[in-house]
């Protein structure tokens, strides 16, 4: 198990967002976080990349407590890629993605041939390449978040954390980014959790799915076993027919009414 | 044309930067009242180095000894410390605040540095190192104030760090002008050197300022790899492995140390801090391992050049070098607020 959480209370000031919530992904597996606006998924994952400290709880990187790991050593086993990508200064894309080996490297050292070998392999792996020298400002939203996904993976990490990355993106950088997350997730046995509102895009592409309802677990398994029109009412309060998907065995969710409100 | 176009070999860079310091040190000196020829500016400064067989030779009189040693060399020499800590200090503060806006000025570091430095002289603290001690403080405490203020869970907001800075500044700013109201005699001394100038330069002083900023600029070049990871925002820097909380004070505490000691003994000489990090930039990219020798060596180029005009403007009379930075800087300044209001 590279990553794993245990009862995590998980308070913002004096509101509990997270109520003992434990997961324990399989190695090398893609897990979706579905759920409302301010159903905890966020907050989830802040929780285990290590920003948000839980209340009560544990979680485990390789093992070890959280708590007890040195923010280097959690930088060489887990990386993030956080909603906000904009980088406001001048670097090359090449540069970007080699910040990604900063963990790797000690205070009196300089970065080489092998972490450029490595920076150059998570840029073939995620279609960045032709990219190389431009500057990250100029880049469109679909290139910069591939370039941010290639500089999580230059951590060559175990773990890999995503918030909303296909926000903002249109269907046909949806369907690129979602395609190089699963490719490096099963090529490099990583396991990731990544938070997404795309239910349909979220089925075709995670192993499993994660379904949170006001900070707790709803559901959790296959797409197929979560994604159910009764779950779906349950906690979005839309009324939908699920349907078999285009590839196969996946399925597809058309949301067709909102609930009216009980009073 | 979207490639980054910047001048790539770091060493050369470096050396070319410093190669022009050197020819701009030795104009300094060469340039004044007193036409000394550059020979024998060349043997006097020799015959200083220890173990030198070269003696000032016979065509240099004293007076030409006691000018150039006692004058002139110590005063292109602070002004070249001064530039650099300057632009160094700017640098980092820029990268803390993740705003290129941001300068020791802004973010209200001058103010406290200069009011820590009214102080104390106006208690006529005594010594070399009362003023720099009383500036640092000063700058410190503005900083961390502004810092505190302007930051949000999300990070530092833009707008409110320029306003704020400004908020802090001015009101450092009242308490400076009260202690100036009530200064009596000593007011005509801290107004001249509150304009910022480099005639009270002096061998103590450079000794003052050497270590300081040796000291700030060897740790901060140790971190350069984490600045640049600060420079994609705290949250993103932290799952880079960093320490952000030990990172900002480090940051903090020299961006003072450096501003601090350089409005203790040159006043506050504005802009250099916003300017020299930003062409530095232009030239040689964002990353904190070139940007801040380059920075240092392009800092203090301009103050030194900035020195000589005005020493020479205006010959025998002398404009406070401050007046020379802000000429130039403030139309830099709205440049800047127009061109790159995206990042605001």
């Amino acid at each position: 198990m590279k990553i794993a959480a245990e009862n995590l209370d998980v308070y913002y000031g004096e509101k509990q967002i997270l109520h003992c919530m434990s997961m324990a992904p399989k190695e090398g597996s893609l897990i979706g976080v579905i759920g409302p606006n301010g159903s905890g998924k966020t907050t989830l994952l802040k929780t285990l990349s290590n920003t948000l400290k839980p209340r009560a709880g544990v979680v485990y990187l390789n093992g070890s407590k959280m708590s007890d790991l040195k923010s280097r050593e959690i930088a060489k086993n887990l990386a993030v890629v956080s909603q906000d990508t904009s980088v406001g200064f001048d670097f090359t894309v090449y540069e970007l993605v080699l910040m990604g080996r900063t963990p790797h490297i000690g205070r009196f050292e300089k970065e080489g041939w092998a972490d450029r070998d490595i920076a150059n392999a998570a840029m073939r792996l995620t279609n960045t390449v032709d990219l190389k020298d431009r500057l990250i400002t100029t880049l469109s939203g679909g290139e910069r978040q591939k370039v941010v996904i290639a500089k999580a993976l230059s951590q060559e990490p175990n773990v890999l954390l995503l918030d909303e990355p296909t926000a903002n993106l249109d269907i046909k950088n949806q369907i690129e980014v979602m395609t190089l997350i699963k490719n490096a997730v099963k090529s490099r046995a990583i396991t990731a959790v990544m938070a997404i509102h795309d239910i349909n895009l979220a089925a075709r592409y995670c192993d499993e799915m994660m379904l949170l309802h006001r900070g707790e677990i709803y559901a959790i398994g296959s797409p197929k076993s979560v994604l159910t029109a009764e779950n779906i009412k349950a906690v979005f309060g839309v009324e939908s027919i699920v349907t078999d998907g285009p590839a196969d065995g996946s399925i597809y969710v058309v949301p067709m009414a909102t609930l009216e409100k009980k009073s | 044309m979207h490639s980054a176009r910047r001048f790539t070999n770091w060493r050369l860079t470096i050396a070319l930067l410093s190669l022009i310091l050197l020819v701009v040190l030795l104009l300094s000196v060469s340039i004044g009242p007193a036409k000394i020829e550059v020979q024998s500016i060349f043997r006097i400064i020799l015959s200083q180095l220890p173990m030198s067989p070269v003696t000032p030779g016979h065509g240099a009189s004293t007076s030409a000894e006691v000018i150039i040693l006692l004058l002139r060399l110590p005063r292109a020499l602070q002004a070249a410390l001064i530039g650099a800590s300057l632009a160094v200090s700017g640098v980092v503060i820029q990268s803390l605040f993740k705003n290129p806006m941001a300068d020791p000025y802004v973010v209200g570091i001058s103010s406290g540095a200069a009011l820590g430095a009214s102080t104390a002289i106006l208690l006529g603290l005594g010594g070399l190192l009362s003023i720099p001690v009383l500036a640092f403080t000063g700058a410190t405490a503005a900083a961390f104030i502004v810092y505190n203020i302007a930051r949000t869970e999300s990070g530092v907001v833009a707008e409110t760090l320029l306003l704020s800075g400004i908020a802090v500044a001015y009101f450092l700013a009242s308490i400076t002008s009260f202690l100036l109201y009530t200064a009596g005699e000593a007011l005509h001394q801290i107004i001249f050197w509150l304009m910022g100038g480099l005639w009270a330069s002096s061998w103590p002083k450079i000794a003052v300022i050497t270590p300081v900023f040796i000291l700030s600029f060897v740790v901060l070049q140790l971190f350069a790899r984490d600045l640049n990871a600060l420079l994609l925002g705290e949250e993103p820097a932290q799952h880079l492995g960093i320490n952000v909380d030990v990172l900002k004070k480090i940051i903090l505490v020299s961006a003072s140390l450096l501003a601090g000691v350089s409005v203790a003994f040159a006043g506050t000489i504005g802009f250099v801090g916003l300017i020299i990090p930003h062409v530095t930039r232009l030239l040689v990219g964002p990353d904190h391992r070139v940007l801040l020798p380059a920075s240092a060596l392009i800092g203090a180029i301009f103050l030194l050049t900035s020195d000589i005009m005005a020493r020479t403007l205006l010959a025998p009379a002398e404009i406070p070098v401050g007046v020379i930075t802000a000429f130039f800087g403030a139309p830099f300044f709205i440049y800047l607020l127009k061109t790159r209001r995206r990042n605001l």
